[in-house]
C-alpha cells in the first residue's frame, strides 16, 4: 500500500499554477503549467509520466476507500460460503439474505424505529438550535458575551460526565426502555449546531431586520421569515448532521433500550453481529445483509444532500 | 435606545435562548454537579447511595484495568491522531491537485463518514479477519503473512485504528477547504526564490494551513479519548467471554461497563471525572504547543 502523501509531494511543483485559482474562463480540459512552456522531449515525457503516477495514486486512494462498501454489497448477496472469497462480484447471487435478516431480528421495525428517533432528534436539534442562535445573533444584551462562551464550553465537556445522571433523570421519569431519551434533550439545542446557526445568522445584513422592524414585525417573525429561509443551507447541514449522528449512535439505544422491539438499527445490528455472525452458525452473509441495511439509508441521504453537507462543513472549517 | 425598549430586547432575547438555559441546567449543570456528587458514593441503582468519600478515587488509582484501558486508549490515539492527519492531509493534497473533479472524489471519501460505525465495525470484522479476511489475502499476494487483525491482542488497536481511518473523509473536506485558501501568490513568490516544491509544502502550505491541522488535531484526540463504538461493535457484548483479553478495553468501554453493565454507577462517575480532566489537560497543552506553532492570517489571536 503506497501512502498517498509520499507520491504526491513531487508534483507539488504544478499544483498552484495549474489549477488553485478557478478561473472562470473557458474549459480548460488538463491541467497544463502556464509558466513553463511546454518543452519538447523528456520534460513533456516526464510530466505526462508524473500526472499518470498521480491519477493512478489517486485512483488507488478513491478505490480503498470505496472498496469496502462495494464488498459490503457483494458479500451481503452470497451464499455463506462465499463471503470470505472476496471476489466483487458473487458466483451466486443469493436474494434471500435479505429474507433471511428477518429470522435474526425485526430488521425493518429496527430500521423505522431509527428513522423516527433520527427525524425527530435532527428535527427537534435543527429547530431548537436556530431559535437560540437566533437569540445570542441578534439581540445585544449584558449576559450575552458570557453565556455564548458558556455555551461553547459545553463542547469541551466529555458525554460521560453527564452520562449517569441524566439516565437516572429519564429513569425517575419512567422512561427508560422508550426511545424519548434518544431525540428528547435535543429540544434543548446543542451547543455546536448553536454555535455554527450563530454563525450564519450574523451573516445576514443587519439592515434586513431593522426593516422589518420598523414594519413592524415582531422578533419571532423576524426569525421565521427572514432569519429561517436565509439559513436554509445551515439548517439542511445541521439537520443532516443530526441524523447521521443519530442514526449511528450505539451508546444510547444500549443504555435505554432493553426490549429488541424497540432497538434502533445499530442496536439491533450490533446483536446480529453477536447472535450470528460472531456465535452460533456464523453467517456472516446475513449480518452483512444487516450491515447494508443499516448503511444505504445514511447514503441514500447524503446522496441527496452531500453538496450542501460538504461545503458546509468546508466552510465552517474556514470560520472556526 | 430608551432603557424600556432595552429590557424589552432583553427580555426577547432571554426567550430565544431560554431553550439552551433550561436544557444547560437541567442536563448539563445539574448533572455534573450530580456526577461529581456520585463519584463519591457507591451508587449502584438498586440500593441506596452511601458516601464513601474518597474511596473509588483510591480504587481508581488502584484498578489495574483502568491502568489498562487508560494505557489501550493512549496508544489507540497516539496511532489513530498522527496517522488520521497524515492520511487526511495526503488525501486533500491529491484531491486539491485534480482542480474541478475534486467534488466527485470528495463525495467518494465522505462516503465511510455516513456509515454507522457499528456497521463499519461489522463490516471490518471480516475483512480484518486473521485467515480469511481481505486484508491478509492481499498482504499475502506479496508474500507477507499477516497477524490475527481480530484476534491477536497485539494486533487490535491498530485494528480500531484502521476502522477509524476510514472514517477520515471529514478531514479531509476541511483540508481540501484549507488548500484552497492558500494564496496562489505565496507559492508563486517561493518559486521565484528558488524554493522546490517539498520546501514549499513545508514552508508555504503548512504554515498556511496549520490553523486547520491543528483544529483537526485536538478534535482527533478528543474523539480518540472518547472512542467507544468501533470497540464495543467489534470485541464486546456477550460473544466475549469473561476470559477474553483486555486488549481492546478502551476507557469508554470500561466506564460503560461499571455504569450500566456492573452498576457501579459511583465508581463510574469518578471514572467519567478523571477522563474529562484528562481530556482538558490534553487539550491544554495542545493547545499551548499550537499557539506556538500555528500561524494565523491577520490578527487573529
Amino acid at each position: 500500500m503506497t501512502t498517498p502523501t509520499s507520491d504526491a509531494r513531487p508534483d507539488l511543483a504544478r499544483l498552484p499554477v495549474a489549477d488553485t485559482e478557478p478561473t472562470p474562463a473557458g474549459p480548460v480540459p488538463e491541467p497544463v503549467p502556464l509558466r513553463r512552456k511546454p518543452a519538447a522531449g523528456p520534460t513533456t515525457v516526464r510530466r505526462r509520466l508524473a500526472q499518470a503516477a498521480y491519477l493512478v495514486v489517486l485512483l488507488g486512494a478513491t478505490a480503498l476507500f470505496v472498496y469496502p462498501l462495494a464488498w459490503l454489497v457483494s458479500a451481503s448477496l452470497k451464499p455463506k460460503s462465499q463471503v470470505f472469497d472476496n471476489s466483487l462480484l458473487p458466483e451466486t447471487v443469493q436474494w434471500s439474505n435479505f429474507v433471511e435478516v428477518w429470522q435474526a431480528g425485526p430488521v425493518l421495525r429496527w430500521v423505522f424505529n431509527s428513522a423516527t428517533v433520527g427525524l425527530m432528534a435532527a428535527t427537534a436539534v435543527t429547530l431548537s438550535s436556530a431559535f437560540v442562535a437566533f437569540g445570542f445573533a441578534y439581540f445585544r444584551f449584558r449576559w450575552r458575551g458570557p453565556l455564548f462562551g458558556l455555551v461553547l464550553a459545553t463542547m469541551m465537556l466529555p458525554g460521560a460526565v453527564t452520562m449517569i445522571p441524566t439516565y437516572l433523570i429519564w429513569n425517575q421519569a419512567g422512561l427508560v426502555n422508550t426511545q424519548v431519551p434518544l431525540w428528547a434533550q435535543n429540544l434543548f439545542g446543542s451547543a455546536f449546531y448553536i454555535f455554527l446557526l450563530r454563525q450564519f445568522f450574523l451573516g445576514i445584513p443587519r439592515e434586513l431586520f431593522e426593516a422589518a422592524r420598523v414594519d413592524g414585525a415582531s422578533h419571532l417573525t423576524m426569525f421565521r421569515r427572514i432569519a429561517l429561509p436565509l439559513a436554509r443551507p445551515a439548517l439542511v447541514i445541521v439537520f443532516v448532521f443530526e441524523l447521521r449522528a443519530s442514526w449511528s449512535d450505539l451508546m444510547k439505544p444500549l443504555i435505554y433500550l432493553q426490549t429488541p422491539e424497540y432497538f434502533t438499527m445499530p442496536r439491533g445490528l450490533k446483536q446480529i453481529v453477536d447472535t450470528v455472525a460472531l456465535s452460533g452458525e456464523y453467517h456472516c452473509e446475513i449480518a452483512m445483509a444487516a450491515t447494508l441495511v443499516a448503511t444505504v439509508p445514511m447514503i441514500v441521504v447524503f446522496a441527496f444532500t452531500q453538496r450542501f453537507v460538504l461545503d458546509g462543513i468546508a466552510t465552517t472549517a474556514r470560520q472556526g | 435606545m430608551s432603557g424600556r425598549l432595552q429590557r424589552q430586547e432583553t427580555r426577547a432575547a432571554f426567550g430565544f435562548i431560554s431553550p439552551w438555559v433550561v436544557g444547560f441546567l437541567l442536563f448539563t449543570a445539574g448533572p455534573m454537579v450530580a456526577s461529581l456528587v456520585l463519584s463519591f458514593t457507591d451508587y449502584s441503582i438498586v440500593d441506596t447511595a452511601h458516601g464513601v468519600g474518597l474511596a473509588n478515587y483510591r480504587e481508581l488509582a488502584e484498578d489495574p484495568r483502568v491502568r489498562t484501558a487508560l494505557t489501550n486508549t493512549v496508544v489507540y490515539a497516539l496511532l489513530y491522531v498522527p496517522a488520521a492527519t497524515v492520511v487526511a492531509l495526503g488525501l486533500a493534497l491529491l484531491l486539491h491537485r485534480v482542480g474541478r473533479a475534486a467534488g466527485f472524489f470528495r463525495t467518494a471519501f465522505y462516503l465511510p463518514v455516513m456509515t454507522p460505525a457499528v456497521a463499519a465495525g461489522a463490516m471490518f470484522l471480516l475483512l480484518l479477519n486473521g485467515q480469511r479476511g481481505l486484508l491478509n489475502e492481499v498482504l499475502g499476494w506479496f508474500g507477507v503473512q499477516g497477524p490475527s487483525w481480530t484476534t491477536d491482542p497485539t494486533w487490535m488497536k491498530p485494528s480500531l485504528a484502521v476502522v477509524s481511518l476510514w472514517a477520515v473523509g471529514g478531514s479531509v473536506v476541511i483540508y481540501l477547504a484549507a488548500l484552497k485558501n492558500v494564496p496562489v501568490a505565496l507559492h508563486e513568490a517561493a518559486m521565484l526564490d528558488g524554493a522546490g516544491p517539498v520546501r514549499r509544502f513545508w514552508h508555504v502550505t503548512v504554515p498556511m494551513i496549520s490553523g486547520a491541522i491543528f483544529f483537526g488535531v485536538v478534535t482527533h484526540t478528543i474523539a480518540a479519548l472518547q472512542m467507544f463504538d468501533q470497540a464495543y461493535t467489534m470485541f464486546y457484548g456477550p460473544q466475549q467471554k469473561a476470559s477474553a483479553s483486555d486488549s481492546s478495553l478502551v476507557y469508554m468501554v470500561y466506564l460503560f461497563q461499571n455504569a450500566f453493565q456492573y452498576f457501579r454507577m459511583g465508581y463510574a462517575s469518578a471514572l467519567a471525572w478523571l477522563l474529562f480532566v484528562i481530556i482538558l489537560v490534553v487539550t491544554v497543552v495542545q493547545v499551548r504547543i499550537g499557539n506556538r506553532f500555528v500561524h494565523y492570517e491577520g490578527s487573529r489571536s
